[in-house]
Formats: C-alpha cells, sequence, structure tokens
C-alpha cells in the first residue's frame, strides 16, 4: 500500500487541525512549545489563580519531551517524546484555554478525547524511543519559561520534517 | 592465582558499559526488532502501514544515534544493577558501589544522557545532578569473579510495572492472565514492542526483583526448564494476541519475547511481578577477575 506523507506547518488554525484525520502521517515543520509534567502543572496552578500564562496558546501545539543535553555544536540532545496520560489531568483546561496539538507517545483518558473533539483540536503520535532521530529535526530551541526544572522547562523549539502520526481527531477517531 | 579487581577496573568498565547501552542496542534486541518489522510486513494486517513504520523509524533511530553519538532515547533511565560478587573474588567489597557510582555518573555526564534522578521521591524532587544513586542489588555467588549485569530503566515502561499476589492454587492460567492484564493495562505508554520480564515466587519484592533480573536474559534465548520455556511462550502468545502493536498503535507484534525467572515460595502465595522494558531494552554485561 502507498503510503501519503503530507506536510504541516506549525502553529495552525483551528481549522486546519481540526481537518486532520486520525492515521495520517504527517511531517510538521515551524515552531511549537516544549513541556511536560513540571510545565503542565504549572500551568494549572497559574490558570487556577487566574493569572497569565509565559505564552499565549492559541494556535499552538505542546511536544511532551524533555531532551537530553546537547552536545558540542549540536542544537540539541536526544528528543523523543515522553508518555501523554501523565499530562491527561492537565490537558482539558489547556485545550480550552486556545491550544490545539499535542505531540507524544501513548493513550489519553476520554476526557483528553471529549476537549479534543469539544475544540476541534489534534493528537499526534511521535515515534516513542526515537530521541536521536528527532534531534535531527530540531533546527532551533529557546527557553520560555521554568528554567529551574532544567529539562522538564518551557521551550520553544524549531523544527523541520518532523515526522508523527495523527492519532486523535477532532471526529472523536482514535488510532490508539 | 586470582586477578585483583581494582577501583579503577570497575569503574573504568561501568563508564564502558553504560555509555554503551545508552547509544548502541544489543544485537539480540536488534535482531527481535528486525524479525518483528518482518512479522508485521507479512501480517496482512489492516494495520500493516503503520506497525511498519513505527518499526523502521526505530531502525532509523539505532542508526541516527550510532552516528551522532547520542542516546537512542532521551530517557536514559535509571541505573539497575546486579552485582554478583564471588565469595572468592579478589575485591574490596567497600569499593563495589563507590566505583559504579562514579562511572555512572561520569558516563552520563560525557554522553550527554538526560539526568533524570530526583533526591527525594515526594519532597522538592531536587535532581541529582549526576543521575545518581543507582539501583544496586548485591548477590553472593561462588568462584572468583565479579559480574555486574546492568540495564538502562526508563520510567515510561517502568511505570507500567506491576505485582499481582495469586492464589496458590491459580495455576498457569493464573499466572498468564495476570501477565496479560499488566501488559493490556499498559497499552502504548511502555513504547510496544516490548519485553516482559516475569518474577514468580519468593515475596512480593522477590517477585518483582526476579522480573527484573529476568530482563537481562538475552532476548531470544530459550528457558532451560522446559517447563518455563512453554509458559514463556504461552504468555508471549496471548500478549501479541492483544494486537497493542508496534507504538501502540496496532499490530502483530506487542511483545519481542517474555522471560520467566521463578523461585521457590509460602505455601499460601503464587507471587507474580512484571516488569516491563521498552523496545530499547539497554543491557550490558560486565564480568572481572577472569584471567
Amino acid at each position: 500500500m502507498e503510503r501519503s506523507v503530507r506536510s504541516l506547518s506549525l502553529p495552525m488554525s483551528r481549522k486546519i487541525a481540526a481537518d486532520l484525520c486520525a492515521g495520517d502521517e504527517i511531517l510538521l515543520s515551524g515552531t511549537m512549545l516544549v513541556g511536560r509534567d513540571q510545565v503542565h502543572e504549572q500551568f494549572h496552578k497559574i490558570i487556577k489563580a487566574g493569572k497569565v500564562l509565559p505564552v499565549p496558546l492559541e494556535g499552538e501545539t505542546i511536544f511532551y519531551m524533555g531532551p537530553a543535553p546537547a552536545p558540542e555544536g549540536a542544537v540539541i540532545g536526544s528528543c523523543g517524546p515522553t508518555t501523554s496520560s501523565r499530562m491527561d489531568p492537565f490537558t482539558p483546561e489547556l485545550l480550552d484555554a486556545g491550544l490545539v496539538g499535542m505531540i507524544g507517545k501513548g493513550p489519553r483518558s476520554s476526557a483528553v478525547q471529549e476537549a479534543v473533539i469539544r475544540n476541534g483540536a489534534v493528537y499526534f503520535y511521535a515515534f516513542g524511543g526515537c530521541g536521536a532521530l528527532y534531534a535531527q529535526k530540531v533546527t532551533s530551541i529557546v527557553c520560555l519559561a521554568f528554567q529551574e526544572f532544567g529539562p522538564e522547562a518551557l521551550y520553544r523549539i524549531t523544527i523541520k520534517d518532523f515526522p508523527v502520526i495523527a492519532a486523535m481527531d477532532s471526529r472523536g477517531v482514535s488510532i490508539l | 592465582m586470582k586477578k585483583k579487581i581494582g577501583f579503577g577496573d570497575i569503574e573504568q568498565s561501568v563508564y564502558n558499559a553504560v555509555l554503551k547501552a545508552g547509544v548502541i542496542l544489543p544485537e539480540d534486541v536488534k535482531a527481535a526488532l528486525q524479525k518483528a518489522y518482518m512479522d508485521e510486513a507479512s501480517s496482512g494486517s489492516a494495520r500493516e502501514s503503520r506497525s511498519t513504520s513505527v518499526i523502521s523509524k526505530i531502525l532509523e533511530n539505532l542508526d541516527a544515534a550510532e552516528k551522532m553519538r547520542i542516546p537512542m532515547c532521551q530517557d536514559t533511565g535509571m541505573v539497575i544493577i546486579f552485582a554478583d560478587i564471588g565469595t572468592e573474588a579478589s575485591v574490596n567489597l567497600s569499593d563495589i558501589d563507590n566505583a559504579v557510582n562514579t562511572g555512572i555518573a561520569a558516563a552520563f555526564s560525557d554522553g550527554y544522557f538526560r539526568k533524570s534522578v530526583v533526591s527525594d521521591p515526594l519532597f522538592g524532587r531536587e535532581n541529582t545532578g549526576n543521575n545518581l544513586p543507582a539501583v544496586i542489588y548485591h548477590q553472593l555467588v561462588p568462584g572468583n569473579l565479579l559480574t555486574l549485569q546492568l540495564m538502562l530503566k526508563g520510567f515510561g515502561s517502568e511505570n507500567c510495572s506491576g505485582l499481582v499476589m495469586l492464589n496458590p492454587t491459580a495455576g498457569i492460567q493464573g499466572v498468564i492472565s495476570a501477565v496479560t492484564g499488566i501488559v493490556a493495562e499498559a497499552g502504548g505508554k511502555p513504547c510496544p514492542p516490548i519485553i516482559a520480564g516475569v518474577g514468580i515466587g519468593g515475596t512480593a519484592d522477590r517477585a518483582m526483583q526476579l522480573s527484573k533480573r529476568a530482563l537481562l536474559r538475552d532476548v531470544l534465548d530459550r528457558h532451560p526448564d522446559s517447563r518455563y520455556a512453554e509458559l514463556e511462550e504461552q504468555i508471549l502468545l496471548q500478549l501479541n494476541g492483544l494486537h497493542i502493536g508496534p507504538g501502540g498503535l496496532g499490530g502483530v507484534t506487542t511483545a519481542m519475547a517474555v522471560k520467566v525467572e521463578a523461585e521457590s515460595t509460602h505455601i499460601a502465595g503464587l507471587p507474580v511481578g512484571v516488569s516491563i522494558s521498552c523496545w530499547a531494552d539497554r543491557k550490558q554485561k560486565i564480568v572481572l577477575g577472569e584471567e
């Protein structure tokens, strides 16, 4: 069977996210946020306190990842996805706040799926354990907040031809 | 004549082994992944294109890691060491843990491994900055060798571990169901295709430890006890019947292997511990003190 792989630019509009279909193989290029457990807990506290997040989430995609240190001369170290389900309790409120895409590995809760449908968002599967492969797809990285958490800080990265598979779409279809 | 095993011998060999473990997958695991690719490609499953995609990306990633000399996965894990200490080995016992830890810290720094260990599990969760301490299990064995078997244990898979205290009459079917239940619950979280380590017997803690030791075995070997070899095959069949598949996206390979280690237990119990390794089964074996 011939596989078609399409390209997609980040950040993306809600309309583009909502049109993606679970099972689509996609190469992402552009910029996205990076954050995992600590970023999610901090975001939750900020939203709960009615304060302003360090970065507006509208149109953003977040990659659940904590990088290994960059070797000399490299942009980033090994940087594959972490298990998404740990972010589940915090995810619906981020989607409701404008986040349109998430990238990680493994299944999501039904509450996340409902929030994906409600917001016309998308969850991408990134190839688990493939940190060296993904390091080749990152062209720049900058820390946006929570530097004290080291690899668990909030980053923005620029990527080129970053391979993912749409895993949960806005129509409620999931390949997980 | 016994060969003296010095601090530096332990430190240097652990340093080399950790660096290699993080970057280069052992040949047995690579062979199992290649077999999984063939199995997926010939499965005729509707999900074949996705499951082969996942494994081909894994193989591509292994090449990238070796070429760039960086870890194959950013989760370089906690280091678990099984230290089998020969009672006749010429080694200063107080050197072993210190040298092991020194070697690990140096490898994590020089290899651009992520430091993932926090000092207190609950309060503060401050990163120790050197990935120490390691989890070290000591065991006295006959002979004059010091054998160190280590693995880099990522926590995506470790979080999917499980323990079931079965009734003694639960039998083979009880064990198969217990393991299958834990793997089914894990789904795509532990980065399948996995290797399932199963510890049967002992006490609750001992069964878990055995399940880790089971993961050190060659993925392609066969249990020396034919009853357990058959049990491993039966469990593997059940796990692959779950169709979780590579990456959790469906397919015929949920597990590449099941390894069982069994030990004596109490009349009232049948403990079953399960440790899951992601496809990146990063293990190394060091033998010191050989002539």
